[in-house]
């Protein structure tokens, strides 16, 4: 394969685990809350769209949208439930919990849609390849990256340029400052993990064609999803998104090269990198 | 003064630690067909216990205890298939050594981070051995791991027998028993007692001058050569080792097991592992679904409203009952 096809195949991976991971990021930064559940939501949210599309009657891209209030409103109502008890307890306990809801999830779906693989249909538009001058590649893949790419960019807004995105970047730097200026953390997190799980119920959809969608989606991905964050640092929006693109492209070369085992060095990798700098690449010493 | 009688007595030996020891030798007699089912359980006891050493007393939250477990179990499978070490005893010690180097070196490098950092490193160190086992098949067997290997007679007398597992259940209770005897003494000890103090306020042990981060290493060798021994037994027992002994699944399972019968509290090593395993043994199998939904579910009860296991919830009515009678 010639450079730019790996370049880009391995970005169209890394757009989907930034889609699912950034969420994760940015809720793990705020309240230091462990969630390994985070992959749950993913799958739940492309199983919303596979349903939608087959026995709803929704199109592709209304079914994304479905998704992602769908399971925004789960999410929220989980957290000011449950999760929102948690916040203080020990990591020991949010580890138990989040790997319990990972169970429940897992045999909710196997019990409700059944354990086989599942199959997101594409619409037309998005199949076959598209031309761009120098090289001819597959529609999806770039119309992942473009969506990836959309996405990063409004996120940097969101965060840089609103007092919604200045209160998080507040609140992820110090809390506790930003409690004692009037932030609101609780709801605020409240809100960022509803957006954070909505956007990881679109990303469990479109990315279903290169991760696959079945009832073991959250705990097989779990350490992918937890590299790229931790890599990234907690809470940096940009940080996930190289972290991503980076871990995207590392695997889809080791795949080709190394078919056999050759994702051994994404973890070696993590490993120096996590004792080089325990906060991450892009993430703040103290954060 | 009553509390610190209490806490001079904490270590004396009590009549009734000797029942789980009379009830493992009276199920050899009483079961004879579910020896094999009940060695699988000790084995689950020995790497839980092994798990409680730095979780319940050092307070190091890891997810990837597994590592050494699986270190222990290739060890002794490498062993007996590529240079025909089959004598148990000497596998079980290799087992805990290979596990103990791993557990020294990663300990020296990944104890230095704590919290998610930590969690995702003990992670990697897990998920980094797994990979090289799968791929260095020729000499690991790679994914299918390596099926038949047999081991030489106990101490030259008890050969292992595949059908009824009847050596094999006494002697995974033997070394059990002395495991146990190990970590007993160790936590009951002034080095158990300033694990304890690390847990509880890791600040207070900084500023007192107690070496924290020494002896958290050494509590996690050590756990780490148990585990070695567990993963060994395991390889022992079943005549085979495979992938599944280095999973993330392991190392969620035996802290659950954990959790369920209370941590740093020694016994419940023993309740979560005999609880655990039974209900599996009798509904996973059945219904796989239900089990995986129920134990879910459990998981998320304990974590909201009962933090300290079986044990705990038992201590806590007993208490409830004293206070009732007086």
């Amino acid at each position: 394969m010639d450079p730019i096809s790996i370049l880009l195949g391995g970005f169209a991976s890394g757009m989907v685990l930034f889609i699912v991971s950034v969420g994760l990021s940015v809720t793990m930064g705020l309240m230091g809350f462990v969630n390994l559940a985070h992959g749950g939501f993913a799958m739940l949210g492309g199983y919303v769209i596979v349903l939608a599309m087959k026995h709803w009657g929704f199109s592709f891209l209304p079914s994304l949208a479905l998704a992602f209030v769908a399971v925004a409103l789960f999410a929220v109502v989980l957290e000011r439930l449950l999760y929102a008890r948690l916040y203080r307890a020990t990591e020991l306990d949010q580890v138990l919990f989040t790997i319990g809801l990972v169970f429940v999830m897992t045999a909710a779906v196997t019990l409700g849609v059944g354990p086989e693989t599942q199959v997101v249909e594409l619409p037309d538009w998005l199949r076959g390849q598209t031309d761009l001058g120098f090289i001819k590649y597959r529609t999806y893949s770039l119309a992942l990256i473009a969506a990836g790419t959309a996405l990063v960019i409004a996120l940097w807004l969101g965060f840089e340029r609103t007092r919604f995105g200045a209160r998080i970047r507040a609140a992820v730097d110090n809390r506790r400052m930003a409690q004692s200026l009037g932030v609101d953390v609780g709801r605020l997190f409240a809100a960022t993990f509803a957006i954070g799980s909505g956007l990881a119920a679109v990303g469990g959809g479109l990315g279903a064609e290169i991760l696959g969608l079945d009832p073991n989606y959250p705990l097989r991905y779990l350490v992918y999803f937890l590299i790229v964050v931790a890599v990234g640092g907690l809470g940096r929006v940009t940080g996930v998104f190289f972290a991503a693109l980076l871990i995207g492209v590392l695997d889809f070369v080791l795949k080709i090269y190394f078919p056999k085992g050759g994702t051994i060095f994404i973890y070696v990798l993590t490993l120096m990198l996590l004792l080089w700098r325990p906060q991450g690449i892009f993430g703040r010493r103290g954060a | 003064m009553i509390a610190a009688t209490q806490l001079a007595r904490r270590h004396r030996f009590r009549w009734w630690e000797l029942l789980p020891w009379a009830a493992g030798i009276a199920v050899f007699f009483v079961f004879p067909n579910y020896l094999s089912f009940a060695t699988q359980v000790l084995i689950t006891i020995l790497f839980a216990l092994s798990l409680d050493l730095v979780l319940g007393y050092a307070g190091i939250v890891t997810l990837g205890h597994a590592a050494f477990f699986g270190a222990g179990a290739y060890t002794v499978g490498m062993l007996a298939m590529h240079w025909g070490w089959n004598e148990p005893f000497s596998g079980l010690l290799a087992g805990a050594l290979v596990a103990a180097v791993i557990g020294f070196f990663s300990g020296v490098v990944l104890l230095r981070t704590h919290g998610l950092t930590l969690l995702m490193l003990t992670l990697c160190t897990m998920t980094l051995l797994e990979q090289a086992a799968n791929m260095g098949a020729a000499w690991t067997g790679g994914f299918d791991g390596m099926p038949g290997l047999s081991f030489t007679k106990i101490l030259g007398l008890f050969g292992f027998d595949s059908l009824y597992f009847r050596s094999q259940y006494l002697y995974a209770l033997a070394m059990l028993f002395l495991c146990f005897a190990i970590v007993r003494v160790l936590v009951y000890s002034s080095f158990g007692q300033s694990l304890t103090g690390v847990r509880e306020n890791l600040l207070r042990m900084h500023a007192v001058g107690a070496p924290v981060r020494m002896r958290q290493v050494i509590a996690y060798t050590v756990s780490a050569a148990l585990a070695g021994v567990a993963g060994a037994l395991f390889t022992q027992a079943n005549g085979y080792v495979n992938l599944a002994v280095l999973g993330l699944e392991r190392s969620a399972g035996v802290m659950i097991v954990l959790i369920l019968g209370g941590y740093g509290r020694l016994y419940g090593a023993f309740v979560g592992a005999i609880v655990y395993m039974v209900l599996e043994h009798t509904l996973a199998k059945a219904y796989p679904t239900a089990w995986q939904l129920g134990l879910g579910l459990t998981l998320i009860v304990v974590a909201l409203f009962a933090r300290n296991g079986v044990i705990g919830i038992a201590d806590s009515l007993r208490r409830r009952v004293k206070a009732d009678a007086r």
